[in-house]
């Protein structure tokens, strides 16, 4: 039962098996276990980073394709729900059609996109990615009449999914259970829901292909296989899942901005949590995320502690600065892509063999 | 004997081949008529095409290192804005250090701070690109999923890195004397600074068509575009070539990124990403390693990017998108694509 729920693809390591129950535990207790709104806030973004991670590794891992526009599918995602939310009241008609309308959008952007560059060379295909991807990121904060430009949407969600509905009276383990824990678990299973999709989806006879298509392009078309469909698919799939996440975000934050969703930075971010967790792998997704979210929020606090320690020395000071964190994720980066292209997960995995 | 020895017949390409082959060159002069046509007014036509040539210009000296290392040695670099942001920051550390040249109403000690800052960008983007190669660069030579994530990973670090040495606040400093102001001609109003950068983009373009067409460098270079083992087997040091060749292609991302900044009078530490996005379009339509491709793309993105920002401001990127898909419609390799004898 759990085995095909998890599609056949098990852990196959000890100490992975753990550290991925330990995640999925915290994050289906969050509420009750670390009790706070900062950590509740933390918990969802690993959810839902999780889920695009996971789909960004769907393209990099699995078909070798590099596209820096997986932050625009994810934003079409977002805006998509958020303007169905701005527009038509905020009842689970339009959550619903708005995160339909994104995720369509965003596939065909995505087919457009793949049909056009993919037949050329992966690194054309970057570079194409990266372009449109910075002009929609302009386009957007300048059609500001309809998605509030750089300051973004602020917009109200159905009242069952706020901190205002209440569901039960009283205090349940000490925890208040309201409108916002109904968010959180609706975050939850979402993702959860849509991992195992992705699950499934790697460990069908398209995925192996698509690993086919990644490893030997030339031999996959020469086996009969049609590389380009694949590659496209890949690409249509991955961009779907990364628009879904995103109305998964919109509805979270009940705020979609430009900062949020379409920046370059959080591009980076996916690709150093793909990179750092595991290419090739999604439970590389899961890891890569859950750390990289949690070393952003708790890893700045105790750089400001080493930051403080060595302020008498002017160089290192600066470099430990909470700041510069990004610059030490960075270095362990290219450390990876070299050392480890396999991530953290490979490492696992391969220790216990 | 004359008759026996057999000489070379070289084929004439007919006429209608040669024309197919310089039509790339005709989309520079109709995108400017077709941009006189739709602004109307001569005078600010005159005005955003000088504009346009001089963005242009500026985009082919940070992009024209790029294509010529990608026709090489086959790397794409996303760090090279890094290198662009970095020549820019060195750039203006000297020229505030020069502060009492720049301001100075003489016209010769302006030409001289700006080049010392010009010169020093160079030497400091050259070294980094000969770091970046050798560290970053060389353990992925032949894989480029793997050379995409670690030149990224190189433009995070070094960005962060000039954080860490200029601080977090963006830079101003205005323009020396000799580059402020415009001249009028008619009643037109062209900035001086963008004749100057017009001018130095041709002789640079000028400069590296010789030394490719006409100098044994160039002439390995063009080899190695084509092939590279053949190049190794002759008994050349393909490597050191293509040292040689990225540390330039740095060097002009820095002489770029002090132009650029000049030009905007604005620096911040990622700058450089932002303006990759224009020369990868540039790149891009010129087709991968082709100098000639690049320069035609450069003046057409810049012209494009000038004329629809004063026609339909909100479409200005959009536009530079959409004439990167006609291209590649037309021609899907770019408009010169290299070709490679493999």
């Amino acid at each position: 039962m759990l085995t095909r729920l998890l599609s056949g693809d098990t852990p196959r390591s000890g100490l992975l098996t753990v550290l991925l129950l330990i995640v999925l535990i915290s994050l289906a207790f969050a509420p009750f276990l670390f009790p706070g709104t900062k950590s509740l806030e933390t918990a969802a973004r690993i959810c839902i980073f999780i889920v695009l991670v996971a789909s960004y590794d769907l393209l990099l891992g699995y078909s070798g394709i590099v596209s820096f526009a997986h932050t625009m599918f994810f934003g079409i995602g977002a805006y998509g729900t958020a303007l169905a939310l701005n527009t038509s009241g905020p009842n689970y008609g339009s959550l619903i059609w708005g995160t339909l309308a994104g995720a369509l959008v965003a596939a065909l952007f995505a087919l457009a996109i793949g049909l056009f560059s993919l037949r050329v060379k992966a690194i054309f295909f970057a570079m194409v990615t990266l372009a449109v991807a910075s002009a929609f990121a302009v386009f957007v904060s300048q059609m500001s009449w309809l998605t509030g430009g750089e300051d973004g949407l602020n917009y109200k969600i159905p009242r069952e999914l706020t901190p205002a509905f209440k569901l039960v009276n009283e205090k349940v383990l000490g925890v208040r259970i309201n409108g916002k824990l109904v968010a959180y678990y609706l975050v939850f299973f979402a993702s959860a829901v849509l991992f195992l999709v992705m699950l499934r989806v790697v460990n069908s006879p398209f995925g192996r292909t698509l690993k086919a298509v990644r490893d030997n392009a030339f031999r996959a078309e020469a086996i009969g296989y049609r590389v380009v469909w694949y590659r496209t698919t890949a690409t249509v799939l991955s961009a779907v899942m990364a628009a879904l996440a995103g109305s998964l975000l919109a509805i979270w934050l009940r705020y979609t901005g430009p900062a949020t969703t379409l920046s370059m930075e959080i591009m980076i971010d996916i690709l150093l949590m793909v990179v750092i967790g595991g290419m090739g792998t999604l439970y590389g997704a899961v890891l890569g995320a859950t750390l990289f979210i949690l070393a952003q929020t708790y890893l700045q606090n105790l750089m400001g502690v080493a930051a403080e320690a060595t302020s008498a020395v002017p160089l290192v000071s600066t470099l430990v600065a909470p700041e510069r964190w990004l610059l030490w994720l960075g270095v362990l980066f290219i450390l990876s892509v070299y050392f480890f292209p396999s991530g953290i997960v490979g490492r696992l995995r391969a220790g216990r063999a | 004997m004359s008759e026996t020895a057999i000489k070379p017949r070289i084929e004439k390409v007919p006429l209608r081949e040669q024309f197919f082959q310089k039509l790339p060159v005709l989309l520079v002069p109709m995108l400017a008529l077709l941009g006189l046509m739709a602004i109307g007014n001569p005078a600010s036509w005159l005005t955003l095409t000088v504009a346009g040539l001089a963005m242009g210009m500026m985009i082919f000296i940070m992009a024209s290192g790029l294509t010529v290392v990608f026709g090489l040695m086959d790397v794409i670099n996303f760090g090279h804005g890094a290198f662009v942001a970095v020549g820019a920051f060195v750039g203006f550390t000297v020229l505030a250090w020069l502060a009492g040249w720049t301001a100075s109403p003489s016209v010769m000690l302006n030409l001289a701070a700006v080049l010392i800052a010009i010169l020093a960008a160079m030497v400091v983007t050259g070294l980094l690109g000969y770091a970046f190669e050798r560290v970053i660069v060389m353990p992925v030579y032949g894989e480029h999923l793997k050379q995409i994530l670690v030149t990224m990973g190189g433009l995070i670090v070094a960005q962060q890195m000039i954080y860490v040495v200029w601080g977090p606040d963006e830079l101003h400093l205005s323009r020396p004397e000799a580059f402020q102001g415009s001249i009028v001609l008619g009643e037109a109003a062209i900035e001086k600074y963008r004749l100057v950068a017009v001018a130095i983009g041709l002789a640079l373009f000028l400069a590296m068509r010789h030394i490719l067409k006409n100098t044994k460098v160039g002439l390995l270079v063009r080899a190695g575009v084509e092939n590279g083992e053949m190049v190794e087997a002759l008994g050349y040091r393909i490597r050191r070539l293509f040292l040689i060749v990225f540390m330039t292609g740095s060097a002009l991302a820095g002489l770029g990124g002090v132009m650029w900044g000049l030009y905007q009078e604005t620096i911040t530490a990622h700058m450089g990403s932002e303006i990759m996005v224009l020369v990868f379009i540039v790149v891009i339509i010129g087709g991968l390693g082709s100098v000639e491709g690049c320069f035609i793309g450069a003046l057409l993105v810049g012209l494009l990017a000038n004329y629809t920002a004063f026609l339909a401001p909100k479409v200005a990127l959009i536009s530079t998108i959409a004439l990167m898909v006609a291209i590649l419609m037309w021609r899907p390799q770019g408009i010169y694509p290299v070709v490679k004898a493999k």
